[in-house]
């Protein structure tokens, strides 16, 4: 299901720091044509239909068609992403339309706890660094063969 | 006349790469769950450190978990550490480390809690037994603070996990500090020390993004850089290639690096074929055990329940008549049903959601039917799309299921990966456990100061995502004893600058050399490109390595023949040719996974038996032979001498 961009959306994020889709593809898929100022998939059959250009595109302009190999033509689903849910819009080939909202994080983005200031006791031990702060006693099995 | 013949990618590779050199003291190769949950960790214990992170891709949408899931399966939560170590056992035939299993169910909740903590939904359970997806479970208290997640087996929770790995990436990029961090950089061969034998040195590897070399002197180092994906001919073709069911972009990069540095391979010729929807490869988890779904052949029948599977099953004692059917053995009876004629086989979702739906009210059918989507939507989306492509509703249609082709990796239903040590503890035999200087360091491949974790470390399976953080973290703390203890080291690679940059930088060399003398850049004799060379290994596993052209069958005779394949397709890796960087990693990708695959057939050449039928067959030695073969299979490349050897490594029972 690769994805695809659409000329008229895009504009190559020329407002932004990075071009969107090339940061996030985890296969380097999405390229930016530097003269044209587009994005494009520069190898369509690696692939993963991951949707991590699809949903952090700020323009909308990237949008996924089923694979050619065993995906009928007329159907589609798209993400649009808030800060606490995702909407997916899912389009069947016989017009059915079907539309899911499902929670994404229930902390704000940037808000993970990397508890920076915490500094692991005893090295010697086979314990995590909140796994001590926790007092967790760590021992091995019990029910030995 | 020059004709307009150019390299094909947008990046363009020179023939003079930027070089840099750097020096850490611990060096963390990857950036998936495991990475993350080490970069999370480690400065908790080694805060004063020079410590660097290079993942290939951006951490915050890298490796397995970068679609997102819809379960964590290892949760242990109330249940015990052995019983875990039990089910796991059971699962891969018996055949398992159960130290370094008993010893990750200690961690793993404590990486679940951190999830959640961090911000990713959990299911919960209500007092009165109904499920609330994440948002509207936060009321219910967190798990940690005693909150009932939603089991669908002994093992899983469900989650709301579309964001998961972008929250984990971001504790983990906070905790380790972004000026620690090089994306879009691949390490593709790691070093050994000039002075001290068998000795973790540093690595070396290019951007993808410009023209530059990286190479990186360290004290220690953890590889985890997945399994191996796209080793075997896809049942899909053209587009679909890309439609794999574990990360396209896992080359086998962790037991490459690792064997080409003489670490010790265990159970490679262990794979994972899941079952799952047909060509969208959707999880087929939840409709087995939350939606209590059957499979059906393709006579209707519920093939898994007949008097003929359990005689099959007989087969397989003690295995295979456990209460839960090992994963081989459930793929072994859908293949019997195939090759006997009476496939395809199919997943009744339509009798399956009319049961359910016989207790519920509209609102939680509704609510049901928004489960099964988002089963696919936060994880296999391109599963979704098929459903709507073809018109299926599942309460409406049912769907098919298929084995898909092979997979390597040691984190979820299998188990190949680097022979590591245990934990220093009196319960964990001397065999399973070794020192550098007196000290034991748990997770330590064979190689000293070399660590791996999560689809790296060989023999304990079912660790998951969650276990795979665990597991990184685990690293983490070994890799600052390491640095305290091995304060005074200096490392010095046993290669030359020059000669690393040439190795890294060859296939750029012979584009740059030859791609004149045709008029089509992708059709040269002097040289191959990666995306050939790809597909020629495919076809060669495929045919003779036990793909799915043969029903995941193979003989002696097959195994010499794709021996000999390999051997020349390594050959011809030396005329490897790219015009641009991202063909530079697609390069290196398929020359790690060659070797992996050879390690795999290696291992299943030597294991005289077929310990996983439904995983593979072995033509000549049909059945388990546990008078034989009740043992690992260990492997090990020696980088000097340049030759494999195989042997029988001693399994060791531990819990009851």
């Amino acid at each position: 299901m690769p994805s695809f961009v659409i000329q008229e959306k895009c504009d190559g994020c020329k407002g932004g720091e990075k071009t969107a889709c090339m940061y996030i593809c985890p296969n380097d898929l999405m390229v930016l044509d530097p003269n044209a100022m587009k994005a494009y998939n520069q190898e369509p059959d690696q692939c993963w239909e991951c949707f991590s250009c699809v949903k952090i595109c700020p323009t909308q302009a990237i949008e996924v068609r089923g694979y050619s190999d065993f995906v009928p033509l007329g159907s589609s689903i798209m993400p649009m992403m808030g800060t606490e849910d995702v909407m997916w819009t899912c389009k069947f080939r016989n017009g059915t339309v079907k539309r899911f909202k499902f929670p994404i994080r229930t902390t704000a983005e940037g808000a993970a706890n990397a508890y920076l200031d915490l500094q692991g006791k005893d090295l010697d031990s086979e314990l995590l660094s909140t796994e001590e702060v926790d007092g967790l006693v760590i021992a091995g099995p019990t029910e030995l063969a | 006349m020059a004709l307009p013949n150019k390299p094909l990618g947008e990046l363009k590779a020179d023939l003079n790469p930027q070089v840099e050199e750097r020096e850490v003291d611990i060096l963390i190769v990857g950036g998936g769950m495991a990475a993350c949950g080490t970069a999370f960790e480690v400065k908790k214990w080694a805060g004063d450190k020079k410590i660097l992170l290079c993942d290939k891709a951006a951490m915050e949408r890298s490796g397995a978990v970068a679609q997102g899931l819809s379960a964590i399966n290892t949760y242990i939560g109330a249940n015990s550490k052995e019983d875990y170590v039990r089910m796991v056992r059971n699962d891969l035939m018996g055949l398992v480390r159960e130290d370094l299993i008993y010893d990750l169910g200690r961690h793993v909740d404590d990486s679940v809690h951190l999830f959640e903590e961090w911000g990713l939904p959990v299911w919960k359970k209500t007092d009165d037994g109904k499920n609330l997806d994440g948002k509207k479970g936060l009321k219910q208290g967190s798990l940690k603070s005693g909150a009932q997640p939603v089991r669908t087996g002994k093992w899983q929770i469900m989650i709301n996990g579309e964001s998961y790995k972008r929250i984990v990436a971001e504790a983990a990029k906070l905790a380790l500090g972004e000026e620690n961090i090089l994306e879009r950089v691949f390490i593709v061969e790691l070093v050994l020390d000039a002075n001290e034998e068998n000795r973790i040195a540093g690595a070396v590897g290019f951007s993808v993004r410009e023209n530059k070399i990286y190479i990186i002197k360290c004290n220690t180092m953890m590889v985890a850089c997945g399994g191996a994906v796209n080793i075997y001919q896809p049942r899909s073709v053209g587009e679909g290639k890309g439609r794999a069911w574990y990360p396209v972009w896992n080359a086998g990069s962790t037991y490459t690096m690792c064997m080409k540095v003489g670490a010790e391979l265990s159970m490679m010729e262990n794979r994972f074929t899941p079952a799952r929807f047909k060509d969208g490869y959707g999880p087929v988890g939840a409709w087995f055990l939350l939606f209590k779904a059957k499979t059906l052949n393709g006579l209707g029948e519920a093939y898994a329940g007949s008097d003929a599977a359990k005689a099959e099953l007989e087969k397989y004692a003690p295995y295979g008549t456990a209460a839960i059917t090992p994963t081989c053995l459930r793929n072994h009876l859908m293949l019997f049903e195939m090759k006997s004629g009476r496939g395809p086989i199919i997943m009744d979702t339509v009798t399956a959601l009319a049961t359910l739906g016989k207790t519920m009210d509209k609102k939680e059918l509704k609510h049901l039917e928004s489960e099964a989507w988002e089963d696919f939507l936060d994880m296999t989306c391109g599963q979704a799309n098929l459903w709507c492509a073809t018109n299926t509703e599942p309460e409406k249609k049912n769907s098919e299921v298929m084995p898909t082709e092979p997979y390597l990796l040691g984190s979820h239903s299998g188990c190949c990966g680097l022979w590591c040590s245990g934990p220093a503890e009196d319960w964990v035999p001397a065999s399973y456990k070794w020192d550098y200087n007196g000290v034991v360091y748990n997770r330590m491949t064979t190689v000293n100061g070399l660590f791996t974790a999560g689809d790296g470390v060989g023999c304990s399976g079912h660790k998951f995502s969650s276990g795979s953080h665990a597991e990184g973290r685990m690293v983490a703390k070994s890799m600052a004893r390491w640095v305290k203890n091995n304060a005074g080291f200096k490392p010095v690679l046993n290669k030359s600058t020059e000669e690393l940059v040439d190795l890294v930088w060859k296939p750029v060399k012979i584009y740059h050399e030859f791609s004149g003398y045709t008029t089509a850049v992708d059709i040269n004799p002097n040289y191959i490109k990666p995306a050939g060379m790809a597909l020629r290994l495919m076809k060669a596993t495929h045919e003779y390595g036990a793909g799915t052209a043969t029903y995941y069958q193979t003989s002696s005779k097959s195994l010499e023949v794709v021996m000999d394949l390999l051997e020349t397709m390594r050959e011809d890796c030396e005329k490897l040719a790219a015009g641009d960087l991202h063909e530079l990693m697609r390069a290196w990708e398929i020359y790690h996974r060659i070797w992996t695959v050879e390690s795999h057939l290696r291992h299943i050449q030597f294991r005289k038996e077929t310990r996983y039928p439904g995983f593979y067959y072995q033509a000549d030695y049909p059945g388990q032979d546990d008078a034989n073969w009740f043992c690992f299979v260990n492997s090990k490349y020696d980088p000097k001498a340049g030759t494999w050897e195989c042997k029988k490594e001693d399994y060791i029972k531990i819990i009851s």
